[in-house]
């Protein structure tokens, strides 16, 4: 019925690699490529494309846009409390030494945290922007 | 060289038209191409950066603004002699600025010697994280990357803030 039909199909088959990719991104950041700014851009773009294919009104719908807004400064949020954690545990703001026994899992905890922290502001930016671009002028 | 060549053709073309919409197309292609040269300087992550960004969300952007917007770009209405010129001076000054760098590669430049070396040399044994990028914006830089998010945080809420005013 619809001539997109062949658009829509080939990025219902991309859009699970591009988010798993999005997460490989993130989480293997400290041993390949990435990090939180690029996993959260390439999880935006994912839902972006969806919202390009499948319309604002279903995108909408699956992916609250108040999600999003509450998602930035929730990012902020994550990263500000990792460091004043090892503030309260006697060291400097931000030194993950403090999140574990020994000084390397602590590290790996604090960065894994705060990667999340930008990972999840990023998101949050990048779609609430796209949708308030989007949903401008409606209404 | 190919795919400066290919940059340059590319800026050309963004110049010469008048249809917004290949403008903007074209600007993708840009930063593809940026995206190759970043790839070949071994700059994975900034490559994903511009892939992603410049080539996916700032072209989704610009095609929504072109929706809201004529796709046919006015004639200019004044002469733009004194903008070239400006850009021009600026340009060549820049260039001029190049001949006084290292040339490249080279190990013996300042950037090479003083802290980079403490970082490779530490951060497996201080942080246990292989990928000496992350150790240094994650752990060693991790207030700068704090910052960064702020900034993440304020643009977004600035552009918000803007685009849904007749919301509140």
């Amino acid at each position: 019925m619809r001539l997109d039909l062949l658009l829509r199909i080939s990025s219902k088959i991309f859009l699970p690699f591009i988010i798993l990719f999005a997460f490989y991104v993130q989480f293997h950041g400290d041993f390949g490529p990435g990090g939180g700014f690029q996993a959260g851009v390439i999880f935006a773009a994912g839902i972006i494309l969806y919202t390009i294919i499948f319309g604002i009104k279903k995108a909408q719908k699956d992916f609250p846009e108040k999600i999003f807004n509450y998602m930035v400064p929730l990012g902020v949020l994550i990263f500000t409390v990792t460091g004043l954690i090892s503030l309260s545990k006697g060291l400097n703001f931000l030194d993950y030494d403090a999140l574990a026994h020994y000084p390397k899992h602590g590290q790996h905890i604090g960065i894994i945290a705060i990667e999340l922290g930008v990972f999840v502001t990023v998101i949050g930016s990048m779609v609430s922007i796209f949708y308030a671009f989007v949903t401008r002028g409606k209404k | 060289m190919i795919i400066l060549s290919l940059m340059a053709l590319t800026t050309l073309g963004i110049i010469r038209l008048r249809n917004l919409f290949s403008v903007v197309i074209l600007s993708t292609i840009y930063s593809f191409l940026m995206a190759t040269l970043l790839l070949i300087f071994d700059a994975v992550d900034v490559a994903l950066t511009e892939a992603a960004v410049g080539a996916g969300i700032s072209t989704v952007l610009m095609l929504t603004v072109l929706y809201y917007t004529k796709v046919n770009e006015e004639k200019p209405r004044f002469k733009s002699i004194l903008p070239l010129i400006i850009c021009l001076t600026i340009g060549g000054l820049l260039i001029y600025g190049t001949y006084g760098l290292p040339p490249f590669g080279a190990s013996d430049t300042p950037i090479h010697t003083h802290v980079s070396v403490q970082y490779l040399e530490r951060s497996i044994s201080e942080t246990g994280v292989p990928n000496v990028v992350t150790s240094v914006l994650a752990s060693y830089r991790g207030f700068d990357t704090l910052g960064e998010v702020i900034v993440v945080f304020t643009a977004a809420i600035g552009v918000l803030s803007i685009l849904k005013r007749d919301k509140i």
